[in-house]
C-alpha cells in the first residue's frame, strides 16, 4: 500500500484544478441549504435532523458526479495504460482513488459545519446526534463513493458511469420506500439492503454495529467489484 | 535481458500475436517493424504487463511476468502509443507524481526532474497544463515520464508518430542518446526510423515474426533489387530501351507515366552492383536531355512484402 499516497494526492488535487469541484460543492451547498433552512424555522427546533435526512438522496446524485471521472477518464484518454504500467498494484489504485473520492466528499461536508455552529447560538443544540450524523454522512459517502468508483470502472464514458452510479445509489436509498408493495418474505431482506434506514439510526446519534457493518460492507463490495473489473480488463 | 517464449495473445477469436519467440540482449536497441495491426502494440503491451498473454512466457532478467509483474514494471519505462497524459495536470506536477510513484528519493527528486526536463527539452513548458502542449511536447513529456527512475529497459510504442519532421529528428536523437546505455525496444512502421535508431530489427506480420536481424542483413536477404528513375526529354522509349538495355545488371526498363514530352523511365537493377555510373556514361553519349536521375532505395513495404511472401 506504499503507492496509495501519491495516487490519492494526484486524484484529490485534480479535483480542485478543474472547475467541476467548485460547481459540485456549490450545488450541494445551495440545494442542502435551501431545503434545510426553508423548513427549519417552521419546526422551531434546534436540531439538524432534517439536514441529515436530506443527505442520502442528495448524495445519490452528487457522489456519482464526483466519482464518475476516476476511471472513465483514464480509460477514455488512455492514461489507464500509463497508470497500470507504473509499479502499482490494482489494490493501491482502487484504494487511492477511493480515498480521494471520500476526501472530496468530506471537503464538501466541511462548510456545512457552519449549520450546527450557527444553530447552537439559536437554541440548545444536542451535539451527540450532530456528531453521529457526520460520522454517518461520511460512512454513507464512503459507500456511495465505492459504488461510483465501480460504475466508473466499467465504462469509458463518464455520463454512462454517472447514470449507473446514480441508479445504484438511488435504488439503495429508495428501496425502503417501496417495501409497501413487496411480498412480506422479501421485506426483511430488502429493508436491510436500504441505505436510508441505516443512515437514519446513525444520524439520530445511535452508533449501532449493524449499521456500521452495512456501510462498510457496501463499501467493500463496491471496491472489490472495482478490483475485479480492473483484473478482468488486463 | 528479455526472453520471450511462444508468446500468444487472442482477442476473442482474433489471434493478435502468434507464438513469438524473441531474445533481447542488454544494451540493444530493437525495432519492431510491421504494418498496422501486425501485433506490435499488443506485443509491447504484454512486455509491460499491461495485458496478459493468452499463453507463453515472458522473462525479464530473472523475473517471470506472471508472478513478478511489479518487479518487472520497476525495471521498465514505457511510452504508450500517442503518449496519453493527464490533461488537467501541469507538466511539473505530472513529473512530480511519476517521481513519487517511482519512488525517487525526496532529495533527488527535484534534480532528477530538472535533469529530465533538460534532456527532453521541457524547460519552457514545465508550468503549462498538459492539455495546452503540442503533440511533440506531449511526446517529450511521455519520454521524460518513461525515463524518470532511470530504468534499465525502455519501451516506446511508435515514439515519433504524428510528429513533424523536426520533432522526429529530435526524438530520434534522444532515443539514440538513451540507446547507448539502455536496452530499448521500440515499434514503428517507418523504415528510416528503424535505420536511424535501431541495432536490430524484428519484422512482425499477422502476429508472427517474419524476419529478425540487423537491418543491413535484412535488406540483403530480401535480395533487394533497387531501381533508378530517369526523366528525359528529347528521347524515345524505343531508343532508351535499346541504348540502356545494353548495360549489364539492368533487369527491366519500364516507362512511368510522363507528362508532355518528358519521358520517365524506371530501370530495375540487381542489388549486387552500382549501375549509376555506367547508366550515366551511356546517356552522355546520346543527345537526350537528362532532367532527373535518382536511385530509389528499398522501402519497408518492398522488403516487407518480399519477406512475407517468402515465408
Amino acid at each position: 500500500m506504499r503507492q496509495v499516497p501519491p495516487i490519492f494526492k494526484k486524484e484529490f488535487r485534480s479535483y480542485f484544478v478543474s472547475p467541476i469541484a467548485y460547481i459540485v460543492i456549490s450545488i450541494f451547498l445551495i440545494v442542502t441549504g435551501w431545503f434545510f433552512f426553508s423548513t427549519f424555522f417552521l419546526f422551531n427546533q434546534a436540531s439538524l435532523r432534517n439536514f441529515f435526512a436530506l443527505l442520502p438522496i442528495i448524495f445519490a446524485f452528487v457522489i456519482p458526479a464526483v466519482t464518475m471521472r476516476l476511471f472513465s477518464e483514464e480509460l477514455n484518454v488512455g492514461t489507464y495504460e500509463i497508470l497500470l504500467t507504473l509499479p502499482v498494484t490494482f489494490k493501491e489504485v482502487v484504494v487511492g482513488k477511493f480515498l480521494a473520492g471520500v476526501a472530496f466528499a468530506a471537503a464538501m461536508l466541511l462548510p456545512t459545519l457552519a449549520y450546527p455552529v450557527t444553530i447552537s447560538f439559536l437554541g440548545d443544540l444536542d451535539w451527540g446526534p450532530v456528531i453521529g450524523g457526520y460520522v454517518g454522512a461520511l460512512l454513507l459517502a464512503a459507500s456511495f463513493t465505492a459504488i461510483g468508483l465501480f460504475s466508473s470502472s466499467v465504462t469509458r464514458n463518464q455520463i454512462v458511469a454517472f447514470i449507473i452510479g446514480v441508479a445504484i445509489c438511488f435504488a439503495l436509498v429508495l428501496i425502503d420506500k417501496i417495501l409497501f408493495f413487496l411480498p412480506t418474505p422479501l421485506v426483511g431482506v430488502l429493508e436491510y439492503l436500504g441505505a436510508d434506514s441505516h443512515f437514519e439510526t446513525i444520524s439520530k446519534g445511535i452508533l449501532d454495529s449493524r449499521d456500521m457493518v452495512y456501510f462498510l460492507s457496501v463499501t467493500f463490495v463496491g471496491l472489490y467489484g472495482t478490483y475485479l473489473v480492473m483484473k478482468e480488463k488486463s | 535481458m528479455i526472453h520471450v517464449e511462444n508468446l500468444t495473445k487472442y482477442f476473442g477469436n482474433l489471434c493478435a500475436v502468434d507464438q513469438i519467440n524473441l531474445d533481447i540482449h542488454q544494451g540493444e536497441v530493437l525495432g519492431l517493424l510491421g504494418p498496422n495491426g501486425a501485433g506490435k502494440t499488443t506485443t509491447l503491451r504484454m512486455l509491460t504487463g499491461f495485458i496478459r498473454p493468452t499463453s507463453g512466457t515472458i522473462r525479464v532478467k530473472e523475473y517471470n511476468i506472471e508472478d513478478h509483474s511489479l518487479e518487472i514494471r520497476k525495471l521498465l519505462g514505457y511510452l504508450p502509443e500517442s503518449a496519453p497524459l493527464y490533461y488537467d495536470m501541469l507538466v511539473y506536477d505530472y513529473l512530480n507524481y511519476v517521481a513519487d510513484i517511482r519512488e525517487v528519493e525526496k532529495k533527488k527528486k527535484l534534480p532528477r526532474i530538472r535533469e529530465m526536463a533538460d534532456l527532453c527539452g521541457l524547460g519552457e513548458v514545465m508550468h503549462k497544463p498538459v492539455a495546452e502542449l503540442s503533440k511533440g511536447y506531449k511526446q517529450r513529456v511521455g519520454l521524460a515520464h518513461a525515463m524518470m527512475k532511470d530504468p534499465e529497459i525502455l519501451i516506446f510504442d511508435e515514439p515519433t508518430s504524428g510528429l513533424d519532421p523536426n520533432q522526429i529528428v529530435e526524438i530520434r536523437e534522444i532515443i539514440r542518446k538513451i540507446g547507448k546505455e539502455k536496452t530499448v525496444v521500440l515499434s514503428t512502421h517507418i523504415l528510416s526510423e528503424a535505420e536511424a535508431t535501431c541495432d536490430r530489427v524484428v519484422i512482425i506480420n499477422q502476429g508472427r515474426i517474419a524476419a529478425d536481424g540487423a537491418l543491413e542483413s535484412l535488406k540483403q536477404s530480401a535480395s533487394g533489387d533497387y531501381s533508378i528513375n530517369l526523366a528525359l526529354s528529347n528521347a524515345e522509349m524505343e531508343a532508351v530501351k535499346k541504348e540502356l538495355g545494353a548495360v549489364s545488371g539492368i533487369i527491366a526498363i519500364s516507362p512511368v507515366e510522363g507528362d508532355g514530352d518528358i519521358l520517365r523511365v524506371r530501370l530495375s537493377c540487381r542489388s549486387s552492383d552500382d549501375l549509376r555510373a555506367p547508366v550515366y556514361e551511356r546517356i552522355k553519349k546520346t543527345n537526350w536531355v537528362l532532367l532527373e536521375f535518382y536511385q530509389e532505395t528499398q522501402s519497408l513495404e518492398n522488403i516487407f512484402q518480399k519477406l512475407t511472401r517468402e515465408s
